[in-house]
């Protein structure tokens, strides 16, 4: 009968040395996964401090707080607050920053996929990129002292004799834009400029991973390039451009400061782009720091938290959104 | 250049055998991707409504020759052609060529089933509407001729709104026929058109090609020898040679080819010796 | 055979110029929208450097603010208080960055893995002024000031995603032999990601790091109410006050980080509001100190990126 093999016995100090390394996985382990934990737990801290902290103008002012109205209030010193004006300003800037952004990106993204020659690529995309990373406060320098009198003073003055003239339509566009160009179509058009390599980069991502033999099906079949890039890409990638838009437009909302800088900060109201506005975002940044009173403290942040929800909301979308594409492509695998 | 008037189809000829008419005539192609040299002077007469197989070792060109009929090739960077390819007596290759134009009247199928991730109907629809054809009748009679030309109407007939990519991988590939012929081609080519199908599949379609030959010139690409000996007329051998650069080594009808080849290297490639 | 083949016949000729002329027209169109967009770009970064040029001198870096219509000053105590919040982002993020993202890489499916990137997920879409609010919420107020303290804690909550994300992807590129090889020889799983797959990624990683660096220090939202800006910080008086004291090191530093600070972003938001032409060329100054600050990270890292990814090609 043949004996088993015996392991090979092991000195003992490696023994102890190899156990006591071990021992390290331990406390690591635990330590990934409490940080881990905390970044969790981060999260639901913000969303919840700004539920907790506002609550004081939660219970006094309810849903009144978000309705529309045609006379809002917003009055530190008698503590009435009502949120419609910076909720309305936020809406539409970032509204027609999309819808402005929108077509540009896709257009960019575009050029940058299909059309571009490779030399030119690195430094395009690089280009737009570092439309990204100037500063908000930059831009918002700029916006005041070379944009707003150059550009969006001008354009309002035609926007208002022209659209602001047509019934209907002159609910938006009603004039006239103030001299200093300071207004809601100033943000939009800031804000479109700042949201436009978010809505490209994605768009361009969702054109490459298209697969080629789509277009050659298309081009086999007679096709330009552009009735390919229009009948076939598009609709293709509609999934993940409309992802583009949804992070483009959670960018919008969240801006703060070139929007502050430009927008006029004045809570007149009336509907349309030409006038100054605020956003909410704008008005947490210019009276949080000198809130009169608590009450006043609690409006701010309750402004904050629907700003959290919003954004909560469209990024839940966005994934959603995602695992839709995911879903989608397998399909082609099918046989 | 002047666009020649258009032959139309309703003056039919009735073949005889024997009577091959010349549909594309290929003269001296070379073709390079940047500097390295892929195909070397090609030369093959293809004859109309026949079947013309062009069969090979792997890496040999086949496909960057079936690619140059309908300038496919262009889509590939660095991609350049020097000789001729007469379609009907005019050089595709000319720089005045309409592209468009070339690629309507020689379609082309793909190794892998490629159809939009659109309906059925709009999958057949989409050439015809390129060219303006938008009257719903007018398209619905031709996705229906299309479908049956390609033997997918019956399979297809009450789901003509559902996904293009929700039908089986033989379905799909009919589908991309149909798609190809809803445009009126006079050329079909095909790039290894069953290789990635199940067998049945893969004889419906070579049924098929036997049908579709009465009315349009096929060239196909396979490295499937039994394959080009049952569906082909004509056989075309292509092999690489020490530069690399793909040549026609010998051309004739499928019978010669496979039973009595006059080149050594084909006889070895279609006994199998090698390949 | 044909309804096609009449069909299209009937006009064919202009048929195939209008499709030609419109591809041409929209395909030009796209080129020309890039450009559109490239335009502000170039306008903002040369404006900038202008006016930003024309007012930047020695002093602007070396001196405190100076009252109105007194020459000389300059904006040091905004570098200063800059360069204190975000080496304290820098020191609230980045370890556990690092070590969330070493989980996230390694679990991806388990629950906490998922939850994670969820969080990460949000947290990268939650407005800056949002977390100036939280910050203020869990720092300003039970402190009962403001401090350097709270404005790098919100500027640290901002960068999180960030280097969660980045070291993420950086650790899944190592490519996984790597790890079974280290693992293979005995090496226990800490020692392993720290000694062999750290390293490994190091160099994407830094990247990261710097910049969701550089976009820290680009912001403003967060500090106006957790920083609020202290036109008179002066961590060499600070410094001095505190030797004199007989303090520690970090007393010392307890003191730097615990009172209003300034910043670069903060003095531009305030100066460019002001109505004072000085004010406004300083304004100015800083924004190109910020421009090319930030230019030069992004530029730099991107090349560090590429000659890296050219060398690993071989």
């Amino acid at each position: 009968m043949l004996k088993p093999l015996k392991p090979h016995p092991e000195k003992l100090w490696l023994t102890r040395a190899r156990r006591a390394l071990h021992y390290g996985d331990r406390p690591w382990q635990g330590l990934l996964v409490v940080i881990s934990a905390l970044v969790i737990v981060l999260m639901l801290a913000i969303g919840g401090l700004l539920w907790f902290k506002s609550a004081g103008a939660r219970s006094a002012f309810g849903w009144s707080f978000l309705t529309p109205t045609a006379n809002p209030n917003w009055d530190p010193v008698n503590d009435l607050f009502q949120a419609w004006p910076f909720l309305y300003g936020t809406l539409e800037t970032s509204l027609f920053a999309i819808l402005f952004a929108l077509p540009i990106g896709i257009g960019i993204a575009i050029f940058l996929a299909e059309l571009c020659p490779s030399w030119l690529r690195i430094p395009l995309n690089w280009s737009v990129e570092l439309l990204a990373a100037i500063p908000s406060v930059v831009y918002g320098l700029w916006g005041i002292f070379v944009f707003l009198p150059r550009v969006v003073a001008p354009f309002g003055v035609f926007l208002g004799e022209t659209l602001g003239q047509i019934p209907v339509v002159n609910a938006l566009f009603a004039g006239p834009i103030p001299a200093s160009g300071s207004s809601r179509l100033a943000a939009s058009l800031i804000l479109t400029i700042m949201i436009i390599p978010t809505i490209s980069a994605v768009a361009r991502d969702v054109f490459l991973a298209i697969p080629v033999a789509q277009r050659e099906a298309s081009k086999a079949l007679g096709a330009t390039e552009w009735e390919t890039i229009w009948q076939v890409l598009i609709p293709y990638g509609r999934s993940g451009i409309l992802g583009a838009v949804i992070l483009g437009l959670g960018r919008a909302l969240g801006e703060t400061m070139a929007v502050t800088m430009v927008i006029g900060n004045s809570i007149q109201g009336g509907a349309s782009l030409l006038f100054p506005g605020y956003t909410m975002a704008s008005i947490i940044a210019n009276e949080f720091a000198e809130a009169v009173s608590q009450l006043h403290t609690d409006a701010l942040i309750e402004i904050g938290l629907i700003l959290f929800i919003l954004t909560l909301l469209l990024n839940i979308l966005a994934r959603f959104l995602v695992w839709q594409v995911a879903r989608q492509m397998p399909q082609e695998a099918r046989s | 250049m002047a666009m020649k008037m258009e032959i139309s189809k309703s003056v039919f000829k009735p073949t005889v055998e024997g009577d091959n008419r010349t549909k594309v005539d290929i003269k001296g192609l070379s073709v390079y991707y940047g500097k390295f040299r892929a195909l070397a002077d090609i030369n093959l007469s293809v004859h109309e409504k026949r079947i013309t197989a062009i069969i090979g070792p792997s890496g040999c060109g086949k496909s960057t020759l079936l690619r140059s009929f309908n300038r496919m090739n262009d889509l590939t960077p660095g991609c350049r052609m020097e000789g001729e390819i007469y379609l009907d007596g005019e050089n595709v290759l000319s720089s005045g060529m309409d592209v468009v134009n070339v690629r309507r009247r020689v379609g082309m199928v793909f190794q892998r089933p490629n159809p939009f991730p659109k309906s059925i109907f709009d999958n057949v629809a989409y050439g015809p509407r390129l060219y303006g054809i938008h009257n719903r009748s007018d398209l619905e009679s031709i996705v229906e001729h299309s479908l049956k030309s390609s033997a997918l109407w019956n399979e297809v007939k009450d789901k003509l709104n559902q996904s293009g990519l929700s039908i089986s991988g033989g379905q799909q590939q009919r589908l991309c026929i149909a798609r190809a012929l809803a445009v009126e081609p006079e050329v079909i080519l095909m790039d290894e058109p069953a290789s990635a199908l199940d067998p049945i599949s893969t004889l419906k379609i070579e049924e098929l090609m036997q049908e579709l030959k009465k009315d349009y010139t096929i060239v196909i690409v396979t490295h499937n020898m039994q394959q080009a000996a049952r569906v082909s007329d004509f056989t075309a051998m292509m092999m690489i040679d020490e530069a690399r650069a793909g040549r026609m080594i010998e051309y004739d009808a499928t019978n010669t080819i496979f039973t009595r080849p006059k080149d050594r290297r084909t006889e070895d490639y279609v006994t199998g010796r090698f390949g | 055979m044909s309804n096609f083949s009449e069909l299209m016949n009937r006009n064919r000729v202009r048929w195939a110029r209008q499709r030609k002329i419109a591809n041409a027209v929209m395909l030009t169109l796209t080129g020309l929208v890039t450009v559109l967009a490239l335009i502000p770009l170039f306008w903002i970064i040369g404006y900038v450097i202008i006016q930003g040029g024309q007012n930047i001198n020695l002093d602007f870096f070396i001196h405190m603010p100076t009252p109105l219509g007194v020459a000389g000053g300059g904006v040091l105590s905004a570098i200063e208080g800059t360069l204190v919040v975000t080496f304290l982002a820098a020191i609230f993020a980045i370890p556990p960055g690092v070590l969330a993202a070493f989980y996230a890489a390694r679990y991806p499916s388990t629950p906490l893995g998922v939850a994670l990137r969820f969080s990460t997920d949000v947290l990268s879409g939650v407005p800056s002024i949002v977390v100036g609010l939280f910050a203020y919420a869990v720092i300003v107020v039970p402190m009962r000031h403001y401090s350097g303290l709270a404005g790098g804690a919100a500027l640290a909550v901002l960068m999180l995603p960030t280097i969660i994300r980045t070291t993420e992807e950086m650790l899944k590129l190592v490519p996984g032999t790597l790890r079974e090889a280290s693992l293979g020889l005995g090496a226990p799983e800490w020692k392993t990601s720290l000694s062999v797959l750290f390293p490994a990624a190091s160099s994407g990683i830094i990247t990261g790091f710097l910049l969701a660096l550089a976009r820290a220090s680009g912001e403003t939202a967060p500090l106006l109410m957790t920083a609020l800006g202290n036109e008179r910080f002066d961590i060499a008086q600070i410094i001095r006050s505190g030797i004199q004291s007989h303090m520690n090191v970090f007393q010392v530093f307890w003191r730097i980080i615990n009172q209003p600070v300034d910043s670069l972003p903060l003095a531009l938001w305030k100066y460019a509001q002001q109505p004072y032409p000085e004010r406004v060329k300083l304004a100015w100054a800083v924004a190109l100190v910020l421009v090319l600050f930030v230019l030069i990270i992004n530029v730099s890292s991107r090349v560090w990126i590429q000659n890296r990814s050219r060398r690993m090609k071989g």
